[in-house]
């Protein structure tokens, strides 16, 4: 499996990643060696399996859906790169 | 003997007599983070105000006759993987730069009620992405054992420091390996318990389907006694166990007689290193001799695990580390125009070569048009990873192998070489796809001194007797004694 250099731009642009044209080199050809490996799964038929979606084994547990305290305000935004009072300050989204 | 090389509980039962206060212990700590940590790197972060009033705090309950617990005043040290209230929190990245935790996890919540102080946050492979932390974004870490070798990952900074004698024992996490294989290069215990056994909240994710808590310690023991301290339901994490955690010590000196062990016949394979197959080998042989029946078993399966980890961890960690993204903490580019730059940007400063080529690998193998050929490949195969075991387990009672296929390697030596590096996880990872118990323990050295690692895998929730079976070839050597030459 050889990614094109048009496959990791696209990939890179779903991750929310800006590569350097170096990067996008090295990880076209990391990665195509990666898949390459992962090839190997092929062999197997897996048709009648059924897939293992996490490793509980006891099944997912629900509790009350009680009211309870949250982190204060305060807290919440104190490592915030940029803050204005109570909020997160975001760049502008609608042009 | 010195205060810093003693065991959890034999500094425990110093502590309980008297004969030492926790304000030694964590000052012995300190002084030897002083002394040797500019050259082994285990830490990210010394705490030595925080450590010395929970110490105080300690002595002063130890005095009043009402200790916390059994380790009440112990010093420990944690993964920077671990939400820790009031301290810098970046799990090796320069995305969390600067980051203070606003909370503490459960199983730092634990620790402290408790009573154990916390000396600081050690080193790690960034987000816990790697096998020898020098994936963390600040320096690599180095083996007690020999500085110019790897001390394994991701928990490599947990396994230095407390080889290194700067803490009694450390907490780290495992997703394919990172207790078990740091422990193996280091001479230590290192325990990955079930899925499900220790509550994940307040743990910076990486695959959350396998990403599990656990001790590294210099006994079984305090394995044991630090699993005890942790291992509980926590209604924050829904993949929490309800389930009641046994006394881990009572049962710990039951011996192996009457079990029955396995050799997987798959994790003998070609390219191992000779001295690591010899020093396993001669463990299944001395279990033997101390009355286990020790068989052949198979877990055909084997050699898909890599390829099926390498899809699941990687697509898990794409869709985790979507969060940092430079608006609510952490690093933001500043200088962006627009938000999408400002992501992109973002992320692209903040993560390190290995963080982004999984989150690559996985955003790819979770893509339109590959989801089925990757990723529900690769969960399918997980299914038939997990049935091997079931298989086994019906004969067996634990499976021993090897838990690194090598000894320390050289710092530098796989970081150019994704591959190669991700092959270090080959014997620990498969127990993590099916959600098992399993232990590293010291089982001998190289010619040149370099520890060597046995593998103690059980059934679900039996993490009690894999520590048995730990404890009954650990009384039988002094390896456990063995102190690095610093």
């Amino acid at each position: 499996m050889r990614l094109t250099l048009e496959q990791v731009r696209h990939v890179a642009g779903l991750a929310r990643l800006k590569l350097g044209p170096e990067e996008e080199q090295r990880y076209q050809q990391q990665l195509s060696a990666i898949l390459e490996a992962m090839e190997k799964l092929r062999e197997l038929d897996t048709e009648s399996v059924e897939p293992t979606s996490h490793s509980t084994l006891s099944g997912f547990l629900w509790r009350e859906d009680l009211s309870r305290q949250s982190l204060e305000v305060e807290k919440a935004l104190a490592n915030a790169p940029e803050k204005v009072g109570t909020a997160f300050s975001v760049p502008k989204i609608i042009e | 003997m010195q205060l810093f090389e003693l065991s959890m509980l034999e500094l425990a039962s110093k502590l309980a007599s008297g004969e030492v206060s926790s304000v030694e212990a964590t000052r012995a700590c300190l002084r030897r983070v002083a002394e040797v940590d500019g050259k082994v790197k285990a830490f990210l972060h010394v705490d030595e105000k925080g450590a010395l009033a929970a110490a105080e705090a300690s002595d002063a309950r130890r005095k009043g006759g009402k200790p916390a617990g059994p380790l009440d005043g112990v010093p420990v040290g944690l993964k920077d993987i671990f939400l820790t209230e009031g301290l810098p929190t970046t799990c090796g990245s320069r995305i969390l730069e600067g980051f203070v935790a606003p909370y503490d996890g459960t199983v730092v919540r634990l620790l402290k009620e408790a009573g154990l102080p916390i000396v600081g946050k050690l080193n790690q492979d960034e987000f816990a992405m790697g096998s020898s932390t020098e994936a963390s974004g600040f320096f690599p870490t180095r083996n007690p054992y020999d500085l110019s070798r790897t001390p394994g990952g991701s928990s490599g900074g947990s396994a230095a420091a407390v080889a290194a004698g700067e803490v009694f024992g450390a907490l780290g996490t495992d997703t394919g390996g990172s207790i078990r294989q740091p422990a193996a290069l280091t001479n230590l215990v290192g325990l990955k318990p079930t899925y499900g056994r220790v509550s994940r909240y307040g743990v910076i994710a990486f695959a959350s389907s396998l990403d599990q808590v656990g001790p590294l310690c210099r006994t079984v023991a305090d394995a044991a006694a630090l699993l005890q301290v942790i291992a509980r339901h926590d209604p924050l994490d829904s993949t929490s166990a309800q389930l009641p955690s046994p006394d881990y010590l009572a049962g710990l000196e039951g011996g192996v007689a009457g079990l029955t062990l396995g050799l997987p016949r798959e994790y003998f394979v070609e390219g191992m290193d000779q001295e690591v197959e010899r020093a396993v080998r001669a463990a299944a042989e001395e279990l033997r001799r101390l009355g286990a029946k020790v068989v052949d078993t198979s877990l055909p399966h084997t050699r898909y695990a890599l390829a099926t980890y390498y899809l699941i961890a990687p697509a898990e960690a794409s869709s985790n580390l979507a969060r940092y993204d430079g608006i609510r903490y952490g690093l933001r580019a500043a200088d962006a125009k627009g938000l999408r730059e400002l992501y992109a940007l973002t992320r692209e400063r903040g993560f390190g070569p290995e963080v982004k080529r999984r989150i690559m690998l996985g955003t790819y193998a979770l893509s339109a048009g590959y989801y089925e050929a990757y990723y529900l490949k690769a969960q399918k195969v997980r299914t038939l990873i997990r049935r091997d075991f079931e298989q086994a387990f019906k004969q067996v009672d634990a499976i021993i192998s090897p838990t690194s296929p090598v000894a320390a390697f050289k710092l530098g030596e796989k970081v150019d070489d994704p591959l190669a590096m991700y092959l270090m996880d080959v014997f620990t990872l498969p127990c993590n796809l099916a959600g098992l118990p399993g232990m590293s323990l010291p089982c001998g050295f190289t010619a040149s001194g370099l520890p060597i690692g046995l593998q103690v895998l059980g059934r679900p929730y039996d993490e009690a007797r894999v520590l048995r079976v730990g404890r009954a070839f650990e009384r039988e050597h002094d390896f456990a004694k063995r102190r690095p030459p610093l």
